[in-house]
């Protein structure tokens, strides 16, 4: 597995192998899944909307609906203007979404066509009542997760009234690039706070759909246009990391004047604390006793367990603002994070995991990590210090079973493992869940390794 | 109502000009109508919901990426090349030179300046990293939608890293917008391996009864059990294109002695210039199936015309099929009186069909994402097929005979009298073996799936996985035909066996009872509801 991989480290300066990211379009598509009504369409060749919605799908395993313009090299001379006017003729008659949200690729990002223009043209096709909003996200820059970003950023810009003053009496949440689980959970902990809200995208009730016999193609969840809408009375917004989810909380900021907050994704006790804090302080409601509990649960188990981690080396790679609060969260149970890498560009990932080692008190030289890397990287890192545990998505499992590692499988995409869309990583519960993940892969392995006499029954 | 009205109402919902295109990729077979003809490989209807992919995914995820022992460089943004990251399947187990590079990709990773000025030097310096880590034995690079826009020579980077590493490396502009659909993407990967690596071999392959395999990817390691079936009967497999196939292997593929064609839409391009350039003929055959890998067997052994051989693959024949025979009799009394409704690619939903019969299952609707009409009609309509705006620019290259290497197997006198026994040159296409009444479509949207599954109510259907959930939400079980579900091989004896298990499952899962929760069925809280008394 992997042989061609030499340990040996060669700067590469224009191949990349593996990559750990992939292009902006298909984050765009999964933001729009999270708005209730909605048709994501690609604005470009037929292939990115096929690949985005295969992997999707495989991901959550769940109907992902997307159409496209279906772009023929006449279409990419002329420009794709028609081809979209087409397209929404089509997408209203048959399949009759509330809303459209189109996206670029970088087919038609490089000819250069202008969205707004070509859909103001379209006005007259455009049924009354119906939405067609629309963002740019070329493919050759940043990554998934800036193409999420750009996405939800273009909704609020788009959609988003009102004066900043809190007259709704909400706070926003925008959640970042993660599964409906934990979507789901931030929703419950709001709820126990008593604190009402609107959550920017929402893919829970839409790519976790229950078996009905019945196929709904806008299926119940998903951001309700009159709370988008309504976003900019809000009282404050809560980006939950920055790379996924602070342009759309700054751009609301900037057109409404919520003010604007960005935190770390709520993975692990320290994480879930902030952002429960920064919730109190913004809604001057108290965290109930039922949400304590669970925390104490937690601890409890952090506890009582520490010596399942204590002192285990482990290399990350994933989605930037994962990865940040991942690295917090293990250094919590006294592992020790050797080696952190997202494919997704930005300084800003080195500086925020520097500043996780620092508040954890860790000499930053002990770790690399890396913004804008690959896997093939990542693998040679592992190849030259061993780790006892690597946790990123499905494609890690190459370089677990290279270096006969144990995986566990966070983040996106996974595509060889159920269940995980349903439940949370994040809050709370999500960190009891992550617990019993990376206890479950490192016992396993222990038991597996442990010769016959040496076998523990009680661990 | 009619099935007729049905998809007449179907069409009714869509705008007129929609409908017009529309109601020419679909019809519903009647022998007593004579020939009947569908449109198909035109451009797909913008906002329909199609289930196409493009022309690269085509050419590099379908044909090349296959070739283990090559470097596949993707001079794009990184999307392109991260899609086609084992999302297909196509196993592979390294040669004796041990290279197999089939669980890396590359890509040029293109960025916001590379658009602006141009991606050229960076691909080359792509290629030259990757030739100094993986040192493979030869090198491709796709070409991505911007790459065409922006004029990067591709070609010309492929020629200077060639000079630079005395490594056969050879571009493909297979840009996405291409054609209508991933099948221009095959055709331009087919002329270059053509025109790049058949042929290039030194060395003469020993072994009787030379074959190449086309169009077979091991899926799911089908490619393993078919050649596990032809080795047994002791044919000699010089090359398979492209599944587990190599670029050392494909470089002897000029030296068959009879080309076997398994998906006829991806791969028959290069079936006619072997033939036209080196002599070989080429043969269709379906190894899907225990009637259809029988049936081509035996064909086989009819073109060779050898004794021992026939023996042999009657002999082999009669093993294999008492080892199964057994097992597909248990599996037919799971499945039997069921139906199906398949939309595969170019191939599968043709070859699936008799699969399906050997187990009790009528096909009762079928269609190609990206087949043409060849592929439904016969070959008989190619002189037939329009010359449109998008086809015309698919390059399509003639070959020269090649008076040192061309061999002739058959005389043409033989050759003409074994085609009316064997499918010698000709493939009849997938409408022929279709029972009147079923319903044939082109280039099917998620609209139509809804509309055709509500209309027929199949119990399985056959499809990919974006529209896999969607039958299951339904209520109906969805094999994937393109990924097989993550299972196989289905092709051969042993496949054929896999496959029954596996659609047996889907049919029978006990899970399926557990849609409806108790309490809609029965009354739970009955005598309780008040006035109403009734639940």
């Amino acid at each position: 597995m992997l042989d061609f991989t030499p340990k040996e480290i060669k700067e590469r300066k224009a191949l990349v192998i593996n990559p750990a990211k992939t292009c902006q379009p298909i984050g765009a598509m999964y933001a729009a899944l999270g708005i209730n009504g909605c048709m994501p369409h690609s604005h470009g060749s037929q292939g990115c909307c096929s690949f985005h919605r295969m992997h999707l799908t495989r991901h959550f395993r769940d109907p992902i609906v997307a159409t496209t313009s279906s772009f023929t090299e006449g279409a990419s001379v002329f420009g794709g203007g028609s081809n979209l006017k087409t397209s929404l003729k089509n997408i209203f008659a048959i399949y009759d979404p509330k809303i459209v949200a189109v996206h670029t690729t970088c087919l038609s990002e490089t000819i250069g066509d202008d969205l707004t223009t070509i859909i103001s043209e379209a006005a007259p096709i455009i049924p009354e009542g119906k939405l067609v909003i629309s963002t740019s996200t070329p493919s050759y820059v940043g990554s998934h997760i800036t193409g999420f970003s750009n996405m939800v950023k273009s909704t609020l810009q788009l959609l988003a009234e009102g004066e900043g003053k809190g007259a709704n009496g909400k706070i926003n949440i925008i959640p970042g690039f993660v599964n409906p689980g934990d979507m789901t959970e931030i929703k419950e902990l709001l709820e126990k706070m008593d604190v009402p809200f609107t959550m920017l995208p929402d893919t829970s009730g839409v790519v976790d759909s229950p078996m009905t016999s019945k196929y709904e193609m806008y299926p119940e969840g998903g951001t309700k246009i009159e709370d988008i809408k309504d976003a900019g009375n809000s009282k404050a917004t809560i980006a939950l990391g920055t790379f996924a989810s602070e342009a759309g909380s700054i751009a609301l900021e900037t057109k409404c004047g919520v003010p604007s907050t960005a935190i770390k994704m709520p993975v692990g006790v320290k994480a879930t604390d902030e952002f429960l804090m920064e919730v109190s302080k913004i809604t001057g409601k108290p965290v109930p006793w039922e949400i304590e509990k669970v925390r104490g649960q937690v601890v409890d188990i952090m506890v009582d367990t520490h010596h399942h981690f204590h002192g285990k080396k482990v290399g990350i790679f994933g989605d930037p603002d994962q990865v940040i609060a991942m690295t917090e969260f293990v250094l919590s149970l006294g592992m020790v994070p050797k080696f952190m890498l997202t494919g997704t560009p930005g300084k800003a990932f080195d500086k925020q995991i520097e500043k996780v080692l620092d508040d954890a008190g860790v000499n930053k030289e002990d770790s690399k990590y890396m913004s804008k890397g690959d896997l093939f990287l990542f693998h040679q890192w592992i190849k030259n210090e061993p780790v006892d545990l690597i946790i990123g998505n499905t494609y890690g499992k190459y370089i677990a079973r290279a270096e006969d590692t144990p995986l566990v499988r966070f983040g996106f995409p996974v595509l060889d493992r159920s269940v995980h869309t349903y439940l949370p990583t994040v809050g709370y519960k999500g960190a009891m869940r992550l617990i019993e993940k990376i206890s479950d892969a490192l016992l396993e392995r222990a038991d597996r390794d442990a010769e016959d006499k040496d076998l523990e029954l009680v661990m | 109502m009619e099935t007729k009205d049905k998809i007449q109402q179907m069409l009714d919902a869509y705008p007129a000009k929609t409908m017009k295109n529309r109601r020419k990729h679909i019809f519903i077979k009647d022998s007593l109508q004579g020939e009947q003809h569908i449109e198909a490989d035109t451009r797909t209807v913008p906002g329909t919901m199609t289930n196409r992919g493009c022309c690269y995914a085509g050419c590099k995820g379908v044909v090349l990426g296959p070739l283990k022992d090559m470097v596949h460089v993707v001079h794009g943004p990184i999307g392109c090349s991260y899609y086609t990251w084992g999302t297909r399947r196509n196993k592979a187990d390294a040669d004796d030179d041990g290279k197999n590079f089939i669980n890396y990709i590359f890509s040029t990773d293109m960025q916001e300046s590379d658009i602006v000025f141009g991606g050229e030097p960076k691909l080359e310096k792509a290629c030259m990293e990757a030739y100094e880590i993986f040192k493979p034995n030869a090198m491709t690079i796709s070409s991505t939608c911007p790459v065409g826009l922006i004029g990067d020579d591709v070609h010309a980077v492929a020629r200077r890293v060639q000079e630079k590493t005395g490594m056969t490396t050879f571009a493909v502009s297979c840009e996405g917008y291409k054609g209508v659909s991933q099948s221009a993407g095959h055709h331009i990967a087919n002329n270059k391996l053509m025109t790049e690596v058949i042929g290039k071999g030194e060395k003469e392959v020993e072994g009787k009864f030379k074959v190449n395999i086309l169009g077979e990817y091991n899926i799911g390691g089908d490619g393993w059990e078919i050649g596990r079936i032809l080795d047994k009967i002791g044919y000699t497999v010089i090359s398979v294109m492209t599944g587990d196939g190599s670029y050392e292997t494909l470089k002897n593929a000029n030296q068959a002695d009879l080309n076997l064609i398994q998906c006829h839409r991806s791969i028959n391009y290069i079936a006619e210039m072997i033939e036209t350039k080196y002599g070989a003929p080429w043969m269709k055959v379906n190894f899907i199936g225990v009637e259809s890998t029988v049936q081509s067997l035996r064909d086989m052994a009819k073109y060779f015309g050898d004794e021992e051989l026939a023996e042999k693959t009657e002999e082999v024949i009669k093993e294999e099929l008492k080892e199964i025979k057994d097992v597909i009799a248990e599996y037919r009394e799971q499945c039997k009186g069921k139906t199906a409704f398949l939309f595969v690619g170019g191939s599968r939903a043709h070859h699936y069909q008799n699969l399906l019969a050997e187990i009790g299952i009528e096909t009762v609707a079928a269609g190609y994402e990206f087949g043409h009409r060849d592929d439904y009609e016969g070959r008989k309509v190619i002189p037939t097929i329009k010359t449109n705006a998008d086809n015309k620019n698919i390059e399509s290259i003639t070959v020269e005979k090649d008076e040192k290497n061309y061999k002739v197997y058959l005389s043409p006198e033989k050759y003409e009298e074994l085609k009316k026994e064997i499918p010698l040159g000709e493939y009849k296409g997938m409408i022929s073996d279709m029972k009147d009444g079923s319903i044939v479509i082109d280039d099917l949207n998620h609209y139509e799936t809804e509309a055709i599954v509500e209309m027929l109510k199949p119990d399985l259907f056959c499809s990919g996985i974006k529209d896999k959930y969607i039958a299951h939400k339904m209520g109906i079980f969805a094999k994937q035909l393109h990924s097989y579900d993550y299972s196989g091989p289905y092709a051969g004896f042993k496949g054929a066996v896999i496959f029954a298990k596996d659609v047996s499952a889907g049919l029978n899962t006990p899970t399926w009872g557990y849609i409806t929760p108790p309490w809609k069925i029965s009354p739970v809280l009955e005598g309780e509801l008040g006035g109403e008394g009734t639940c």
